[in-house]
């Protein structure tokens, strides 16, 4: 424990300058913008041009950057994200309001991906070169060639419009004034859709690690050992080869996090699913730049923490991570 | 011979042929199809294989599929390969700087990269067209802003290597800048597996722009595949061919790129284990 406690530490200080320099991207795109927080919140709130310039002045808008990016900083430490212009609410609040939707968006999602895509990477890779193989590994990267809005639209024309099982758009039925149970149910038929439309993408990708991870451990020799001694292919499949190669998939599932939420963003908005990434689509229709940095810095932290977990996750399996550090 | 050894493997050759399709598609579109591709062609909503003067249809405005196919496969090539390049060439000059500097460089420009990995790509490449605006040299810049990363931690562990060999050592002695070591020494020996990822990224750029444009965020004065989509998303019940076929189009595309792509690295990797 005391290993994964010294390389969390670590992993922690690493990311306070990776955070800044989001921040101050963030700032730079802020700027770029045309119009300023002022206006934003004007736009809103409403007000002449006596109270703009009052509001300018007292929000220090015409000093320098360099004071600007502190007084942005400041701001930010006490999560003060700014103001949404087309909302008229604090850019936070909105955020932490849409932010479970994505979240359970994105986990069912990883976990489908994950779980089939490794299964799958087993079944190609316990023969390398067989028809199997070749079959799985070519089906998958036509999956990886599909873009996922388009894979969603077609699932819908199938499954919501011909066939009519399943829910064409939204969370969960409006007004349906169902609760517990039968309430976890609905949500979970209105996210069948969207989560085989992002998963099913990302599930080549752990498909073709694994099975690129198994090829490499069979031709290694305590697997080449355990094949003359005369153990059964399936136990070598399970016991040696298989377990070897599933623990760089562990690290995939932290990287691929931030183009999980990005995929998101596109498949929210093909099902209406008020998530994060909608909420991205409508402050971009809306120019609401306030809002879109802020939804950016929370994904970023997002992405920083899940790499976090994922990290961790790898130092309880594998022994050797943070050895080193623990002993220093 | 690496041709030879490429014609082989059948999936190479696939990925060759419907890459060379797309090519001949996007030179032949103001060829074949003069008139512009957003202009009203015929009668609203005309469904595929009925009328051999537009045989895949029209769409909700009466425009062409057909031709919007063919002029969308130059968008989607074009900003494929010019955001690749951009995101190899920034990505490749980051990662040769910060892994021959070494230090404090190195440590900043690796956090520089660190940090555009923690943002999603594409949430960064929308709120970028977003408040520029779309055009397409825009959508090209956004793309390869969230693209150039994986190249700048393959070149800089490539130089990493390099920069400690022989002929480096050699360089130094005889005087030559340091500067001219690194671009013209390290950096074309970094390159081969970069240029590896290629495919990977070229694929990624057309998927990119493709869900950009399906979000309305692409140049509004161009055929694009995801435009199209998206456009025919509003008949969605009646019409369902016009979001279908620009969707296989981009399918076949991408799938190309990456079957060419693993084939070109194959032959290589096998013409290496051979010498």
């Amino acid at each position: 424990m005391k290993r994964a406690f010294a390389l969390l530490r670590r992993r922690l200080i690493g990311s306070i300058p990776v955070l800044l320099i989001v921040v101050v991207g963030s700032f730079l795109l802020l700027e770029a913008a045309p119009g300023d927080a002022v206006d934003a919140y004007i736009v809103s709130v409403g007000g002449d041009a006596g109270m703009i310039e009052a509001l300018r002045q007292s929000w220090g808008l015409h000093a320098s950057p360099a004071t600007r990016l502190a007084a942005y900083l400041w701001s930010l430490l006490h999560l003060d994200l700014g103001h949404s212009v087309a909302l008229s609410r604090p850019v936070l609040e909105v955020v932490l309001e849409r932010l479970p939707n994505t979240l359970l968006l994105m986990g069912s999602a990883t976990a489908l991906s994950f779980f089939l895509g490794t299964a799958l990477g087993i079944v190609a890779g316990s023969r390398p070169g067989s028809f199997r193989d070749r079959f799985l590994s070519i089906g998958s990267l036509a999956l990886y060639a599909v873009p996922g809005f388009w894979l969603a639209l077609v699932l819908t024309i199938v499954f919501s419009v011909q066939l009519r099982w399943l829910p064409l758009s939204g969370m969960e039925t409006i007004a349906s004034g169902k609760t517990g149970f039968s309430r976890a149910l609905d949500i979970a038929r209105h996210l069948v859709l969207p989560v085989t439309s992002l998963g099913i993408i990302y599930l080549a990708l752990y498909l073709r690690m694994m099975r690129a991870g198994m090829a490499e451990v069979w031709r290694m020799d305590f697997v080449v050992a355990a094949r003359a001694r005369g153990i059964a292919r399936r136990r070598i499949v399970w016991r040696h080869v298989a377990r070897n190669a599933l623990l760089p998939l562990v690290t995939m599932l932290g990287l691929q996090s931030a183009a999980m939420l990005g995929g998101s963003v596109v498949i929210e908005s093909v099902f209406s699913i008020p998530g994060l990434g909608r909420l991205a689509q409508e402050a971009v229709g809306a120019r609401d730049t306030p809002l879109l940095i802020g939804i950016i810095l929370v994904s970023a932290v997002l992405v920083i923490l899940i790499n976090l977990a994922v990290d961790l996750l790898y130092a309880v399996l594998d022994p050797r991570v943070g050895a080193s550090e623990a002993s220093a | 011979m690496t041709l030879s050894r490429m014609a082989r493997s059948p999936e190479a050759v696939a990925g060759f042929v419907i890459l060379g399709c797309l090519v001949l598609m996007a030179l032949a579109a103001p060829i074949l199809f003069p008139r512009d591709p957003l202009s009203i062609a015929g009668p609203a909503l005309l469904r595929p294989f009925q009328d051999w003067a537009l045989p895949l249809g029209t769409d909700r405005l009466g425009r062409d599929v057909l031709a919007g196919l063919f002029h969308g496969a130059r968008t989607s090539l074009a900003v494929g390969l010019a955001a690749a390049a951009a995101s190899i060439l920034v990505g490749s000059v980051v990662g040769t700087v910060a892994g021959f500097a070494g230090g404090l460089v190195d440590e900043v420009l690796m956090r520089i990269t660190d940090a555009f990995q923690t943002v999603p790509g594409f949430l960064l490449s929308l709120a970028l067209v977003s408040v520029v605006g779309p055009s397409l040299s825009v959508v090209v810049v956004a793309i390869a802003l969230s693209a150039w990363t994986g190249p700048a931690r393959i070149a800089r562990a490539e130089v990493l290597s390099i920069r400690e060999r022989d002929y480096v050592a050699s360089a130094r002695v005889i005087g030559m800048h340091p500067l001219e070591i690194a671009f013209r020494e390290v950096l074309p020996n970094a390159l081969p597996p970069v240029l590896a990822l290629s495919s990977v990224i070229v694929a990624a750029a057309i998927l990119t722009e493709a869900a950009l444009s399906f979000l309305g965020l692409g140049d509004p004065n161009r055929v694009t595949w995801g435009g199209m989509i998206a456009e025919g998303r509003a008949v969605l019940r009646s019409a369902p061919f016009l979001s279908i076929i620009p969707g296989i189009a981009l399918v076949l595309a991408v799938l190309g790129v990456y079957l060419a792509g693993e084939g070109i690295v194959e032959s290589s990797a096998t013409r290496r284990g051979n010498a």
